[in-house]
């Protein structure tokens, strides 16, 4: 009686030791050292690095997401659209854009005022890109292709010298703008 | 050359041929006609700009010459208010390889250099160089090589650079850039494309009336420069009085290895790749260039400006232009100066006309709305069109697309209007992508047949530009990104660096304190030894 019921208890659990073992052995061998979901969500995000989403930068706020602490309506600069694709991806329903975290703006970059500028370095410090050169006591100026229009550096500043500037169209920038349709078509809702 | 040879062995799309396969495919242009995909056959309407000669209008008052009229990067200007300048002199340099130099159009005094509309589509304004003309049009000292067919192609394609010729027929890409393309990719023919296909434009062909023998001249000049062997001049079998002139010319030049052909008048034939499928059966590769299957194809005034540039030394300061439309009283052709307002060619043709409404530039099919005719003529501008409220009217309002599927019937790059409009309305980017919205050549048919009168090709320049704006975007974010790492990790760095800092100086003050200690030590002992020694010195 008693050898009957020892038999397959004795057998599962050394299958279920086996298995274990094994996948404690895989668990290290295929180990991945990133969470790739986080990797995708920063890719779609715009990296300006505003900080507006309440996380110091794109990174930890992708990485807020994939644990599931930030939710996906949070990037300004993304807008809509950057909620559309990170819903996209993540399967779940795009929301509109939390207005705590500020509204959609067109692209800006900053511009110093080299006059009036003293050299402090604050800004060049607040830079989250290094888009900002310049010395100490130096006039500073910023790179204008690898400025993310952030607005991290006009808080610092403390003669306010530095103004955020819509870019100007050139012919290489210019853009059509979307046909309007003559008539209201019903568009899908 | 590398990107060339590398994929010497690659299947080319759609073909299943290899490039080198491709290219020897490619060598009897012009022996036997094939067809391209749909297109359409258009009322001409070009006999009413052909019937009088051309002329050269008198100088305007000033011209407004734009350092911007080409592909590449933008000329920078080299003169400034006030210098004098001669017909021919260099107003603008561009350093860059794919850029091309704007030149003076006459003798006269710089105004200035302001920013003014740019003839563009944008309606934007740009750096435009301002000359009032002294009315002596005295050219600058003209450099010539007559003796071309012994030089190196090279100097041949400086030549070209330095004369400011880009494509005429439209595209404005830099000529000499070609011709240098052309001669590493081997090519072995020249198409010389004088199928100007879209209607009331008439420039080429009576460039092609007036001066076969030039356009001869320069196409042999450019198949030195690339390097080809042979040429082929393409042009429509409706122009019988061009076919005339050429032959005419043919047999007086004594050129070689250079044949006529005539293909039938399907628009868009003119387009480069439409016509080179009519002439070789083949077709350019999606992402390639006619250079890759051994083919350079340029415009008949593209080639006559060439000979212009070499033989006489004239940079490219004039062009054809067609200024015809049921709006403009004596439509013709006009031999303008690069700069003169278009307002003032209107004028040599009798002025509007009562109904005159829209001004296009371009033809009816791909022109776009000119905002103000104080706008100049540039190197792109062939045509003028002046069109009349029930031109210009649909007969009827935009309705939903009812997917009958005219627009992929007539389309010459095969593609599926329909589906490309569905998905650029509903922002689906990477599904228009995949349907090939780039391949799109603008051409206008899709536009021309559909019965809900949907403005299609506004939609897929909209769309093209939308895409490149999000590649754009894409760069700058990645930029950013690997800028934003590489602070994160440099303050890393420094804090790491601080922490040792610190870790060393806290040991040497440990360092310092257990010293400090053995001195403490040793004073001690020897205080108590002395206290010891007194002691017993007492005793004593």
């Amino acid at each position: 009686m008693l050898s009957d019921i020892s038999t397959p208890v004795l057998l599962l659990s050394l299958l279920g030791i086996l298995f274990g073992l094994g996948l404690g052995w895989a668990a290290r061998r295929f180990r991945v050292e990133q969470d790739p979901v986080v990797d995708q969500i920063d890719a779609l995000l715009p990296q300006t690095q505003c900080a507006q989403c309440g996380y110091p930068g794109c990174r930890p706020y992708a990485e807020a997401i994939a644990s599931g602490e930030a939710d996906i309506n949070q990037c300004p600069p993304g807008g809509e659209a950057g909620i559309r694709a990170l819903a996209d991806l993540l399967g779940r329903e795009p929301k509109p854009l939390n207005p705590e975290n500020g509204v959609e703006k067109p692209r800006t970059v900053a511009v110093i005022d080299e006059e009036a500028c003293i050299g402090c370095t604050l800004c060049i410090q607040a830079c989250p890109v290094d888009a900002i050169v310049g010395a100490s006591k130096q006039m500073h100026t910023v790179i204008e292709e690898a400025c993310t229009g952030c607005d991290l550096c006009l808080p610092p500043c403390p003669v306010d010298c530095i103004d955020m500037v819509e870019l100007e169209p050139r012919l290489e920038t210019w853009r059509r703008s979307r046909p309007a349709p003559k008539i209201a078509l019903r568009e899908p809702a | 050359m590398a990107a060339i040879k590398a994929r010497a062995q690659d299947r080319t799309a759609g073909t299943g041929m290899t490039y080198p396969e491709l290219t020897r495919q490619t060598r009897n242009a012009g022996e036997h006609l094939h067809h391209f995909h749909g297109g359409l056959r258009l009322r001409h309407n070009k006999k009413i700009s052909c019937t009088r000669p051309v002329e050269r209008p008198p100088l305007p008052e000033c011209l407004v010459v734009p350092l911007q009229q080409h592909a590449g990067g933008p000329a920078e200007a080299v003169v400034k208010a006030g210098d004098a300048v001669l017909k021919g002199d260099v107003l603008g340099i561009n350093v860059e390889q794919r850029s091309a130099r704007i030149h003076a159009p006459t003798s006269g005094t710089v105004q200035g250099i302001e920013n003014r509309p740019m003839a563009h589509p944008s309606g934007l304004v740009g750096p435009c160089v301002i000359i009032s003309p002294d009315g002596r049009d005295q050219w600058s000292s003209l450099d010539t090589l007559p003796d071309w067919k012994s030089m190196d192609p090279q100097t041949l394609s400086d030549r070209i650079r330095e004369t400011g010729v880009v494509g005429l027929g439209g595209a404005v890409f830099p000529t000499a850039e070609k011709a240098s393309g052309g001669r590493v990719a081997n090519v072995h023919t020249l198409i010389i494309n004088g199928a100007e296909c879209e209607p009331y434009i008439s420039c080429d062909e009576m460039l092609m009336r007036e001066h076969p023998d030039r356009i001869i001249r320069g196409s042999c000049i450019l198949r030195h420069a690339c390097g080809a062997e042979k040429i082929v001049i393409a042009i429509e079998d409706q122009m019988g009085a061009v076919q005339r002139a050429f032959e005419t010319a043919l047999e007086a030049s004594g050129a070689e290895n250079v044949s006529l052909v005539k293909i039938p008048s399907i628009y868009p034939e003119g387009g480069e790749r439409q016509l080179i499928q009519v002439l070789t059966g083949q077709e350019v590769p999606l992402g390639s260039l006619p250079a890759d299957i051994g083919l350079v194809c340029q415009n008949v005034a593209t080639a006559a400006a060439v000979a212009d540039a070499v033989l006489e030394g004239h940079p490219l300061i004039e062009r054809y232009v067609t200024v015809t439309g049921e709006g403009i009283r004596e439509p013709r052709n006009l031999l303008a100066l690069i700069g003169t307002p278009v307002a003032h060619l209107v004028t040599q043709c009798g002025g509007y006309t009562e109904a005159a409404t829209r001004m296009v530039v371009g033809g009816p099919m791909m022109g776009y709305a000119l905002a103000s005719d104080q706008e100049p003529i540039v190197k792109a501008s062939n045509c003028i069109l002046v069109m009349t409220e029930d031109q210009v009217t649909p007969p009827q309002d935009e309705m939903p697309c009812i997917r009958c599927g005219e627009c992929a019937r007539v389309c010459p790059a095969q593609l599926l209007p329909q589906e490309l409009h569905r998905e650029i309305r509903n922002n689906l980017w990477s599904e228009a992508e995949a349907d090939r919205l780039h391949a799109c050549i603008e051409c206008g048919c899709c536009d021309f047949v559909c019965p809900s009168q949907i403005p299609l090709v506004d939609w897929f320049r909209y769309g093209k530009d939308e895409l490149r704006q999000q590649a754009l975007d894409q760069q700058a974010a990645d930029l950013a990104r690997v800028r934003f790492e590489a602070r994160e990790r440099r303050l890393e760095r420094i804090k790491q660096q601080k922490r040792e800092r610190i870790k060393l100086r806290k040991q040497a003050l440990s360092n310092r304190s257990e010293q400090q200690k053995k001195v403490a030590a040793a004073v001690e002992r020897a205080s108590n030894r002395k206290s010891g020694m007194t002691e017993q010195g007492s005793e004593e």
